[in-house]
């Protein structure tokens, strides 16, 4: 039987799937002689044409040889793996695609309405101009290529470094593997920045695993988890809107979704009710398991209270779920009156009842707070109360992939141990940090200000991380041709803004809302003056929109 | 710890679906309580050994396992002054040169210290062609920072340069940079082709052919995915060559059980160190073409080929010079990496694979599964395009590279041929030349005294013969068992990466414990 992730929310664009694989001799039955060349070929890509790209239609002339080779395959959308036709994920899917090539457009001299595509659909930093912190970079430099360390222009703090990281490196080489879990003076470090972080509670580095940015983490975790068949399958609590790495990853696991929707009037926030609710139905048809939270949140920008931490984390150790807690965004919280409250915190403050038996994941990662550093992907999660005998084989996992890339632990070690008061490099390291995270508060303000300007845009504070997720309303004759067209309405919406202003965002179909509300994702990293512009033009744009199909 | 069983014992557990297979799974019987360290009770946990993924229980991974960490203990103890008959742990478990005292290549470190910190590009300390070669990767980066997610797919200039050192590595046979991947290490692009592979349940269910002894990543992705292992023997009497009649062999059984899908080849060999012969690899892919098999080829060794008379040839060009009856038709996956050949830059994580003649909907989905973990790390990444890229002759750091690069690659082939040399001295140790790659895999006989106690302590008689070795003699190799071998025979997997003066130390070494020991147990 299929075990593939279920939604009960998103609508799927891909047709249903066929369970069992064509034999070689289904195949040949199946191809019609009649039929033009290449047509088995477009009728099996309908479902992802909607990407409007022509790649995906063959460049050679049709010929008898592409129809033998149609006919001859062993890997086709028919046979190959059904759980991963399965999987989407949004924030690189269609939209982007389509954005990319609107850009090679440009390039190559094709008019258009606007001269340039912004991008605010991913929350890649570096890409909308900010700037790497200084002395990340040069410790990286010199990691690379160590004859920099007799260098006079790089400050004592920042070789210093360098030579502890290279010192934790086999041959002292970040060309070496390093320990599946990760290079063990990070760890320690890592292990520090957490004790730090949270006043004191304890953390052990044998608890820490380095990871390939947080989604490695995450799916692994995952992966453990996941057991049974049919009604005894795992399911996973996760939160609506959310981020599509989830869905994704259970998709592709063959795990039950289990969704539980975030309160929108209140901005955005988790309610234990709805968990209770979220729950009940699922144990009618799967074993649920565990609880993903997201905090501070993607893509809705809510910061949870401690007493909501609280509540979850008393919810999760009466029902025996596991807790996995994202918070990759730890750093971004600019709403006066909300702090970042870790779940390992939060855990061990409520006392041995739960610190003891609660079994949590949490994951952070290099490429978000005030340093942005997606490429490098590196990222860590922390492992609290895990069964010992689950840790041997998370660390058996783990090791079939070898490590994580060495310069992205490199760098989370720098994350994790910045410049301290009294080095050299402190001052410039605090201004640069001070400086990304006051723009960044400053973006968040003005991106929720001027959309709720907007008749028909509606949006939550961004209270932390780096979106805003505001609800649109369409009208209904947008809702249906969107229909006709076989689109969810807001990617309809969505695909029509990048084609008139050259603004890409996400639509909120992407990330899963409820049932007749639209939303899209916007991140709040262009610079201001862009950020306004943008603004501005959605601004235009979604009257424009209204009026066109009022 | 686990059990390590022979490839055709797992082969028949893997068809049977049998219960997972190690000690630890058994139906516990003990509490279902646990003490914390407060002395508080608590229910059981949600997350345990027998409420797990199954399939991950199955996974097994030899060259990081209880060998490696049972070293690592040892050089703790050292370290903590415990005394030990040696003074260090040599590992020769894994192919990890840098950590082996192998230096990187200096133009290669200077481009990425450039592209890490870009302030450098000021200084006048850097060539010419290492600050172009900056400047170039940079532009191709979001923002013009290798902190910037790339495509998924990997960063477009990347993948052309890719392309363009196929093109040139093949003869001339095209290359699209759309056919492309850049990946996180070979091990990625391996894994993720495997689970586009996989579908089917019971008699249906995917099967893949991998060679034993095999490189147990193939093993472990199979178990995590739980497709169907089937086995063909490599021919240990003939060099560790393939014969397709062995593949045929291996087919014809696995197809009473299971749906074989795809054909995975490694070469250079992975842990055997031969070098496949042009001949072998058309009869390879006519055999894949005939039977329908999807063709995976592991090329991570294609620089470090040491023979007289041996050459690296790709499948790719090989397919292409067969012509269109078999250069349009078979599905092809090749891989590479920055890990290994002559700059054995493990720690990035680079990697790329080429796909040949995939459906173009399969494609799409290729390209979206991809996407979800957002990119391969951008400074692996850079470093490939250097790799695939290198200075040229009319360039400045011309000189230097090829003197590091011959220097690297000569004096592997020296150790390959010592090792090779050394190891057959030894009665009652036998081995192949190393033609290629970076491991020795030589037969060990076992006394059958030694075997018995081995099964006593429920150890693979050749887990039981490098456990002694390391305890004894402070040397870290793998046991033949982790990447299969024929019943009834024991070998181990050495890599050659020591610097020379190590390597004759530790080869003398191997020879006084394989002597003690046999004496020991006859």
């Amino acid at each position: 039987a299929c075990k593939c992730g279920r939604s009960f929310t998103s609508p799927r664009l891909l047709p249903p799937t066929r369970i069992s694989p064509r034999t070689r001799s289904d195949v040949d039955e199946g191809l019609q002689p009649d039929a033009p060349p290449g047509a088995m070929l477009a009728r099996r890509t309908v479902g992802l044409v909607s990407r409007g790209g022509p790649p995906l239609t063959p460049r050679s002339p049709p010929g008898r040889s592409v129809q033998r080779m149609m006919a001859e395959k062993v890997l086709t959308v028919d046979t190959m793996n059904s759980c991963v036709k399965k999987v989407e994920y949004a924030v690189r899917g269609p939209i982007v695609l389509r954005a990319v090539q609107i850009e090679k457009e440009l390039k190559e001299g094709v008019q258009k309405p606007f001269s340039e595509v912004i991008k605010a659909n991913i929350g890649d930093a570096h890409a909308m101009g900010q700037q790497p912190i200084t002395f990340f970079r040069q410790v990286l430099a010199m990691c690379s290529y160590p004859e920099l360390l007799d260098d006079d222009r790089f400050p004592e703090d920042a070789k210093g470094r360098a030579r502890r990281i290279l010192q934790g490196c086999g041959g002292q080489s970040i060309g070496a593997y390093s320990a599946s879990q990760g290079i063990e003076c990070v760890r320690q470090d890592v292990a520090r920045y957490v004790e730090r972080r949270d006043g004191g509670v304890p953390s052990d580095p044998d608890n820490i695993y380095l990871t390939t940015g947080a989604s490695d983490g995450i799916v692994t975790m995952l992966k453990l988890l996941v057991a049974g068949e049919g009604r005894s399958r795992t399911g996973v609590m996760i939160s609506i809107p959310q981020y599509p790495l989830y869905s994704a990853a259970l998709a592709e696991l063959g795990a039950v979704q289990v969704n539980y929707f975030l309160n929108e009037e209140r901005c955005w926030s988790l309610d234990v009710s709805e968990l209770r609710r979220a729950l009940a139905d699922a144990r009618r048809h799967c074993n649920p398991r565990a609880l993903c939270i997201i905090n501070p949140g993607n893509p809705t920008g809510q910061v949870q209270s401690r007493q909501c931490i609280e509540d979850v984390i008393r919810f999760a150790a009466k029902e025996r779920l596991f807790l996995m807690a994202d918070e990759v965004y730890q750093d971004n919280v600019y709403a006066e009156g909300c702090e970042f409250h870790s779940f390992k915190k939060v855990l061990f403050e409520m006392g041995p009842e739960f610190s003891s038996t609660v079994e949590l994941a949490s994951f952070h990662s290099t490429s978000k707070c005030y340093m942005g550093e997606c490429g490098f992907r590196g990222g860590y999660m922390e492992v609290v109360n895990m069964d010992p005998e689950v840790k041997a084989q998370l660390t058996k996992l783990v090791s079939v992939r070898l490590c994580p890339p060495v310069p992205g632990q490199a760098l989370m070690d720098l994350v994790v141990n910045p410049p301290q008061p009294g080095e050299p490099s402190y001052s410039t390291f605090i201004r640069e940090r001070k400086a990304t995270l006051s723009s960044l508060a400053e973006r968040a303000r003005l991106t929720e200000q001027i959309l709720n300007t907007v008749p028909g845009i509606a949006c939550n504070p961004v209270q932390g991380a780096m979106y805003s997720f505001p609800r649109v309303t369409l009208p209904a004759r947008a809702i249906r041709e969107a229909e006709e067209r076989g689109q969810a309405p807001d990617m309809f919406y969505c695909m029509k803004l990048l084609e008139e202003t050259g603004i890409c965002l996400v639509p909120g179909s992407g990330f899963g809302q409820r049932d007749g509300t639209f939303h899209f994702r916007m991140t709040i990293l262009p610079p201001t003056d862009k950020l306004k512009i943008l603004l501005s033009k959605v601004k235009d744009f979604h009257q424009r929109f209204i009026q066109q199909y009022s | 710890t686990s059990l390590p069983l022979s490839p055709s014992l797992s082969f028949f557990l893997s068809l049977t679906l049998s219960p997972p297979l190690s000690l630890g799974d058994c139906p516990s019987d003990k509490s279902r309580t646990n003490m914390t360290e407060n002395g508080l009770l608590h229910p059981e946990r949600v997350l345990t050994l027998d409420t797990m993924n199954p399939n991950i229980k199955r996974v097994e991974y030899a060259v990081r396992g209880p060998i490696v960490q049972r070293a690592m203990q040892l050089e703790k103890e050292l370290q903590e002054g415990v005394k030990k008959p040696f003074t260090e742990v040599i590992k020769a478990n894994i192919g990890d040169c840098h950590a082996m005292g192998q230096q990187p290549i200096t133009f290669f470190r200077q481009v990425l210290a450039l592209c890490s910190y870009p302030e450098l590009l000021n200084d006048n300390k850097f060539p010419e062609d290492a600050k172009d070669r900056a400047r170039r990767i940079l532009q191709a980066c979001g923002g013009g920072s290798i902190g910037a997610y790339s495509a998924s797919q990997g960063i477009e200039l990347v993948r052309q340069d890719v392309s363009r050192y196929i093109v040139r590595r093949d003869g001339g046979v095209p290359s699209n940079p759309d056919n492309i991947y850049l990946s996180t290490g070979a091990s990625d692009a391996i894994a993720t082709m495997l689970k586009l592979l996989v579908s089917g349940e019971g008699p249906t269910r995917t099967g893949v052919m991998i060679s034993i002894p095999q490189y147990p990543l193939y093993s472990a992705a199979l178990a995590d995915l739980g497709a169907i292992q089937i086995n063909y023997y490599l021919d240990e009497s003939n060099n560790w060559s393939l014969a397709v009649g062995e593949l045929r062999r291996a087919l014809e059984a696995a197809r009473k059980h299971c749906n074989p899908r795809a054909l995975c080849v490694i070469n250079p060999g992975n842990p055997t160190g031969q070098v496949q012969s042009r001949q072998c690899i058309e009869d390879v892919i006519r055999f894949a073409a005939e039977e329908n098999l999807f063709l995976m080829a592991d090329e991570v060794y294609q620089d470090n080929v040491y023979a007289e008379g041996c050459q690296f040839h790709s499948f790719k060009k090989v397919l292409f010079e067969m012509g269109p009856k078999y250069s349009e038709k078979v599905e092809l996956a090749s891989f590479h990496s920055t890990s290994k050949c002559y700059m054995g830059e493990c720690g990035f994580r680079g990697g790329y694979m080429e796909v040949i003649n995939l459906d173009p909907a399969v494609k799409a989905q290729l390209t979206k599964l991809v996407s979800v973990r957002l990119c391969p790390p951008v400074p692996g990444q850079a470093l490939l395009d250097l790799v695939v890229n290198p200075p040229q002759p009319d360039e400045p750091s011309y000189s230097t590279f090829m003197n590091e690069r011959t220097a690297v690659l000569a004096a592997l082939a020296e150790k390959a041929r010592m090792t090779e040399e050394i190891l057959n001295k030894v009665p009652g140790i036998r081995c192949n030349p190393v033609q290629g790659a970076m491991y020795s895999f030589p037969q060990i006989q076992i006394p059958h005294k030694a075997i018995e106690e081995a099964k006593e302590k429920g150890q693979a008689p050749d887990m039981f013969y490098c456990m002694t070795l390391l305890d004894e003699m402070g040397i870290c190799v793998v046991p033949g068992s982790g990447f299969g071998q024929r019943d009834g025979t024991y070998h181990f997997r050495m890599t050659i990466l020591p610097p020379t003066d190590k390597l004759k130390i530790f080869l003398a070494k191997v020879k006084e414990f394989h002597q003690r020991f046999t004496e020991r147990y006859s």
